[in-house]
């Protein structure tokens, strides 16, 4: 700007061109500063809008309660709560559920709670083991061996009407528990 | 007729100077001694290429929604003329791609070439190392498969590591709360605009950087960088000596590249497209999952960091890596090019190379990780069934029962996680192995609640047979008494000195 003024030899505030100028240019930049602002608010916002927004899980049934008898680990399959149409297989989730004497149950995400990988029920030695890093968990759902940080994160569950909910939807990870 | 054509190239030249534009690029001049050292990063360039051409047709192909993609790709692979073709060429020229770029890269730094004045030019090719490690992990991603999905949820977990914010980055990550349609349509799109575009633009920097300064000639020892003379002296000797980059130059490029191309081409003929492996259903729990050969390295890291320091390493890592790669050209811009003058930082390149190699192979190898079915598909070796007493060969019926195949190795079938425990009855003795089995201990579950008291007695039976041949089993105290909790049954061993196999 101020070069291209000192070569025109017009002597600065002659006819005052040069504040015009400069006024103009700053009107100029000013304006395509609020446009920019106004514009990224949409198109940036709905690439981070899944970073405000809060989510939370949704009891879930899972199935008759009898389907989960003491002494044994089931998978559970369920359907993720408000899945778009486009998710296809991946609008689906799993967890494992352990039945346990008088109706009492622990309910585990599949997920590793090292780095999220599937873990893997062995009925014969009560134990999950995950095919990623090598984490092992007990039956209880407490970290056995390799490198979690900690347990399988649970679900919390109820019991309504012979049918077991569990209160789930959102995938695990070690600061939204479960 | 050639009239007429020179009339128009003359007229076209004319009024668009394109030829005049070009040909000062394509001439320019380059050290008489930049031979076969510098061809890697034209082939990297061809491989990028390849990639926007392939990868523009399998876009005509693929269906970036997470309900199709996976069908689609077996479409491509089974109905598709040439699709499988296409996928495989795309798949082989992005390993290319990325060995080339790293190779580049060696090669640069091991002449110097980074020091003044082409320190920019080094920082612009670190991003794109970069751009192209994102293009390949994205790349992964579209195969919308089991390796795809968990791959997700692998870097879904590190980011919820992130303090105070790792949830939110990471919902954004994956356009929601759960891996799904958006994820997919996230990652298409940094894939097939995002990066690309980006990649296209920094590689037109990195070539506009390369005529501005010049390429660099083989380091001498002795002949040092001044940022005070180097500008003037290359210039001088270039003109005097250097050769233009068309044909003089260009023609071992050609060479490689078209040598490298055929290679690409035949290892895609020969060994197919990379997946898709499984569907991407989160309720199939026998998912095995491995990242693409670029990642090994990380994913072995994963495997081995200790817990205590993990989530800080993942989180410090990446910038620090990234940090210290552009700013090795502000560490030294002047003195030495010659890897002879330079020990240091050739030990140091060295020793990083050697690291990545070690841990890719662990990567592939994966010894932490449990073989899941080993317990059902791995047979006890003959050597140590023969002549077992009958509670002996119970217990080698428990070991398999109990999964303790999928992390132990007999004789060096089954997991690697645990020792082999082919010779264990030498190395532990009775007591030892039965509070190793029932308290676990060293990385092992304990089986004190899981096995009884007979079930114990019979596999520590068998475990004292696993011998070789010839050595007798140990007979250092037992730890037992020691250290054995109060709720453990405790278990004796059946006769004074148990029968060891002949």
């Amino acid at each position: 700007m101020n070069e291209g003024c000192q070569g025109c030899g017009c002597g600065g505030g002659a006819g005052g061109g040069e504040s015009r100028r400069s006024v103009m240019f700053k009107l100029g930049a000013g304006l395509m500063a609020v446009g920019g602002a106004v514009a990224s608010v949409p198109i940036f916002g709905a690439l981070v809008a899944p970073g405000f927004r809060r989510y939370g899980n949704t009891w879930l049934d899972i199935g008759a309660v009898g389907d989960y008898p003491a002494g044994e680990t089931r998978l559970a399959k369920f359907a993720i709560p408000g899945a778009s149409p486009n998710d296809g297989e991946t609008a689906t989730a799993a967890a494992w559920v352990r039945g346990m004497e008088g109706d009492k149950f622990q309910v585990f995400a599949v997920n590793c709670a090292h780095l999220g990988c599937p873990v893997k029920w062995f009925q014969q030695s009560r134990l999950f083991m995950c095919p990623c890093h090598g984490g092992v968990y007990y039956e209880d759902g407490s970290r056995a061996s390799g490198p979690p940080p900690r347990g399988l994160f649970e679900y919390e569950w109820k019991v309504e009407n012979g049918r077991l909910l569990i209160d789930a939807g959102l995938l695990p990870g070690l600061q939204e528990t479960a | 007729m050639l009239r007429g054509l020179r009339a128009i190239l003359g007229w076209t030249e004319d009024r668009s100077g394109a030829i005049g534009f070009v040909a000062p690029i394509l001439t320019h001049r380059v050290p008489r001694n930049a031979k076969w050292w510098y061809v890697f990063g034209s082939a990297t360039l061809m491989f990028f290429s390849i990639q926007l051409v392939s990868g523009v047709l399998l876009a005509t192909l693929y269906a970036p929604s997470a309900a199709d993609a996976y069908q689609s790709l077996v479409y491509i692979d089974t109905q598709v003329p040439m699709g499988w073709m296409l996928r495989a060429i795309h798949g082989w020229s992005s390993n290319a791609m990325v060995i080339m770029v790293v190779v580049h890269m060696l090669q640069v730094f091991l002449h110097g070439a980074f020091k003044f004045p082409r320190e920019l030019t080094w920082m612009v090719g670190v991003l794109l190392l970069f751009c192209t490690l994102a293009l390949a992990f994205t790349g992964q991603i579209m195969r919308w498969d089991q390796d795809a999905y968990w791959g997700l949820g692998i870097g879904a977990s590190i980011v919820d590591r992130v303090p105070v914010i790792g949830n939110q980055l990471r919902n954004i990550m994956l356009g929601g709360p759960y891996i799904g349609g958006a994820t997919l349509s996230r990652f298409f799109a940094l894939h097939v605009f995002v990066l690309p575009g980006l990649t296209i633009a920094l590689v037109g920097l990195h070539i506009a950087l390369i005529l501005k300064n010049g390429v660099s000639e083989m380091p001498k020892p002795g002949e040092v960088v001044d940022p005070a003379t180097y500008r003037r002296d290359y210039e001088s000797r270039t003109h005097r000596t250097g050769v233009p980059f068309w044909p003089d130059a260009a023609q071992r490029d050609m060479i490689f590249c078209g040598l490298a191309l055929i290679m690409v081409v035949g290892l895609a003929a020969f060994y197919g497209p990379f997946g898709p492996n499984g569907n991407p259903d989160p309720t199939v729990i026998d998912a095995n999952p491995r990242p693409d050969s670029a990642f090994l390295w990380i994913f072995a890291a994963l495997a081995l960091l200790p817990a205590q320091v993990e989530t800080f390493l993942l989180l410090a890592a990446p910038p620090v890596i990234v940090l210290g790669l552009l700013a090795v050209p502000l560490i030294s811009n002047r003195g030495e090019r010659a890897p002879t003058r330079r020990p240091v930082s050739v030990l140091v390149m060295l020793v990083i190379c050697t690291a990545l190699a070690a841990l890719t192979w662990l990567g592939v190898t994966s010894p932490w990780s449990p073989v899941m079915d080993a317990w059902t598909s791995v047979p006890t070796p003959v050597r140590l069934v023969e002549r077992l007493t009958p509670l002996q060969m119970q217990g080698a019926l428990v070991m398999q029962n109990q999964q303790c195949r999928n992390c132990h190795a007999l004789d060096g079938t089954g997991g690697q996680r645990g020792p082999d425990l082919g010779d264990v009855g030498s190395r532990l003795s009775w007591d030892q192995l039965v509070r190793q089995v029932q308290q676990g201990g060293g990385n092992m579950p304990a089986y004190g609640k899981t096995l009884s008291a007979a079930e114990t007695v019979a596999v520590v039976a068998f475990l004292q047979a696993c011998r070789t041949d010839g050595q007798p089993p140990s007979s250092i105290p037992g730890a037992l008494q020691r250290s054995a909790s109060p709720d453990l049954p405790p278990v004796a061993s059946p006769v004074a000195a148990p029968a060891a196999a002949p």
